[in-house]
């Protein structure tokens, strides 16, 4: 892994501002980071740190009031951002695919499983209807549903969130993309079936060598899946290693903070660990280091200015004053 | 289904019941009577005008009788025009109903298009016009805007007709004379049409603005489909939902006739009948058409469950 010959998909000093009416919101900042083909780049943090908006803007499906601002998206030998719309269509749904977060939600309620399935195979690989549903009989076995046939005559309505999310999987995986990006696949699932769902995700990637991006707050995910972990805060990469470094030898508070709030079965706690604070706002963040409110051991320097992302052993990148040569450690 | 539409059949004879004992009594127990419209009437004729007519039987018997009627299909005799109240409507209510289809048929049309447009071209100059028009259009006041249509179209530049159904004195048959009442119908249509078409945007393109934003739409965005596909297929059908009771809902406004449009065009609608039957106070007319107007309520909302339960498979029963 620390060798990066094999690389998939690269986001270089990317940037998504949503323009409210309250200002500028920074939801994503001068984020860089790349995607190993076949491998699986898990995004973490918490709610509201930008993860989702970085999926979002590698699929170029970002909504109004958000813009991508800067930054280059190399995907292969292409920027993903000087891509024309209609290049861009060309590619989502067939080189990346995208799982969303709501099951639920996200398939169209009149239309039955089985048509929304041959889309993206007629669109993209030019199937015919018949063909493309003899296909995706196929994807729905694929993932783990009995009764295919039936199945793709169904109403979204009818099925249970597990089984949508497997629905979804299939759509993502009918035109066996290089990149798989899924968003909290397994946040709106119970714990049972967020195992399989899982399961199912891993089983891809061994099957067809699909590089996977994948945007969780879970940890257990993270450990789960994952070859190397990006940590998001507010709009920001703050810590990046694979994934045993990682959890072996976390280095920015925040990162220490996130694994340290993470229940560990046979440990008995009183109270389980929680980072104190939020997120801040995004509007209008100064100099100063974003999580430096939060910190247990902020540094004077940590409220002036913001610490750069710097390389160091085993492939583990960090943004921490702490890590830095002659900085003033007096509080 | 065929079940589940026989039980909703069914379910509606309580319902007109109620209907019926409503219309009833809110007519009868309202002080004053056709009889006491004419002034010059001695006590001992109107009296015997009401023994005439059974308004001096005891109002629940009179109930009875009425009831008794109208369930042979007869809703009484119209006192002002002394011919039966159903001969009366079917003679008046296919005037207004031409007018009204017509209108119907374009304010959806045009609303749909208008609607669906500016949802997807959201914060655009043809958003920002539509709602402008929109606004503008909701703001006239029909008499004013019919007023304004007559003295441009017909009075200064003689292209159409000022009023009524047929011209003075017209003789003539067949194609001639649907051209002819075509020629009059231009104006009112258009009136009532601009009149309805600007709420009815605005609801189209919420519902539309609302679809948009769905995860689903997402979804089919992030396959790749073409956005023509996505709006089309995926956003619109979803859109068009709710609509569907609201278009079950004009049903019965296709037979009320429209009061002040059909006044200043002159145009022999059943709106018109019903404003003098009210000045006269000639409640058999009023009863029979209130009556009328609450049958194709019901039976609008009971087309709107059917059809939705064909649109949408959610609700679909099996």
């Amino acid at each position: 892994m620390t060798t990066m010959t094999n690389t998939l998909a690269e986001i270089k000093g990317l940037s998504t501002y949503f323009h409210t009416e309250e200002g500028i919101v920074k939801a994503v900042d001068d984020v860089s980071f790349s995607i190993p083909a076949g491998r699986t780049v898990a995004v973490v943090g918490e709610s509201g740190c930008g993860k989702s908006v970085t999926a979002l803007s590698v699929m170029r499906l970002v909504a109004e009031p958000g813009r991508i601002e800067k930054g280059e998206i190399r995907f292969g030998d292409q920027d993903l951002l000087r891509l024309r719309e209609g290049e861009m269509r060309g590619l989502r749904g067939n080189d990346i695919a995208m799982v969303f977060q709501e099951p639920m939600s996200s398939l169209n309620p009149v239309l039955t499983i089985g048509e929304q399935l041959i889309e993206p195979l007629m669109e993209h690989r030019l199937l015919s209807k018949k063909e493309a549903r003899a296909e995706s009989a196929g994807l729905i076995t694929r993932v783990g549903i009995p009764r295919a046939e039936e199945m793709l005559k169904a109403y979204p309505h009818e099925l249970s969130g597990g089984m949508l999310q497997r629905i979804m999987i299939a759509i993502a995986l009918s035109c066996q993309p290089k990149l798989l990006i899924a968003d909290e696949p397994t946040t709106a699932l119970d714990v049972t079936v967020q195992a399989q769902i899982l399961d199912l995700l891993n089983g891809i990637k061994a099957e067809s060598n699909t590089a996977i991006l994948l945007i969780t707050h879970d940890l257990g995910v993270v450990a789960e899946m994952a070859d190397h972990v990006v940590v998001m805060y507010a709009g920001k990469v703050i810590e990046e290693a694979p994934v045993i470094e990682l959890f072996q030898n976390p280095r920015h508070p925040y990162t220490k903070g996130l694994l340290r709030s993470k229940p560990v079965i046979g440990r008995r706690e009183e109270r389980l660990y929680s980072i104190p604070g939020q997120v801040p706002q995004l509007i209008g963040l100064g100099e100063a280091c974003a999580f430096a409110d939060r910190c247990e051991s902020c540094l004077p320097v940590c409220r002036e200015r913001r610490p750069v992302i710097t390389q160091g052993e085993n492939g583990h990148l960090v943004a921490c004053w702490l890590y830095e040569e002659g900085v003033s450690r007096d509080e | 289904m065929a079940i589940y539409v026989l039980r909703r059949v069914l379910n509606m004879i309580p319902i007109l019941i109620g209907v019926s004992v409503i219309i009833f009594f809110v007519f009868a127990m309202t002080p004053g009577d056709f009889v006491d419209s004419n002034q010059k009437l001695t006590p001992e004729r109107q009296a015997e005008l009401r023994a005439l007519y059974g308004l001096d039987k005891p109002v629940l018997e009179r109930y009875f009788i009425w009831m008794g009627n109208v369930l042979q299909g007869d809703f009484g005799y119209s006192m002002q025009h002394q011919i039966p109240v159903t001969s009366l409507l079917n003679q008046y209510l296919w005037n207004s109903f031409m007018i009204a289809v017509a209108t119907l048929f374009l304010t959806w049309t045009i609303a749909l298009f208008i609607g669906v447009f500016s949802a997807v071209r959201q914060h655009s100059w043809f958003d920002a016009l539509v709602t402008l028009g929109v606004f503008a259009t909701m703001s006239f006041p029909s008499f004013f805007l019919g007023l304004l249509l007559i003295k441009f179209f017909a009075v200064d530049l003689h292209w159409l007709p000022v009023g009524g159904m047929i011209s003075t004195g017209s003789q003539t048959t067949g194609w001639a004379y649907v051209w002819e009442v075509a020629k009059h119908m231009i104006l009112p249509v258009i009136v009532l049409t601009v009149l309805g078409v600007g709420s009815l945007t605005r609801y189209f393109r919420t519902n539309m603005l609302d679809v948009i934003r769905q995860d689903f739409v997402r979804t089919a965005r992030a396959k790749g489909l073409k956005e023509k596909v996505v709006v089309y297929k995926h956003a619109l059908r979803n859109a068009l939902l709710p609509a569907i009771t609201l278009l079950a809902f004009e049903l019965p406004g296709l037979f009320a006739g429209a009061i002040i449009t059909e006044k200043i065009f002159n145009w022999p609608g059943v709106g018109q009948i019903h404003m003098q039957a009210l000045e006269i106070r000639d409640y058999p007319v009023l009863m029979g058409l209130t009556m009328l107007l609450s049958m194709l309520t019901i039976v609008g909302n009971l087309l709107a469950d059917i059809m939705y339960g064909v649109a949408d498979p959610r609700v679909r029963i099996k």
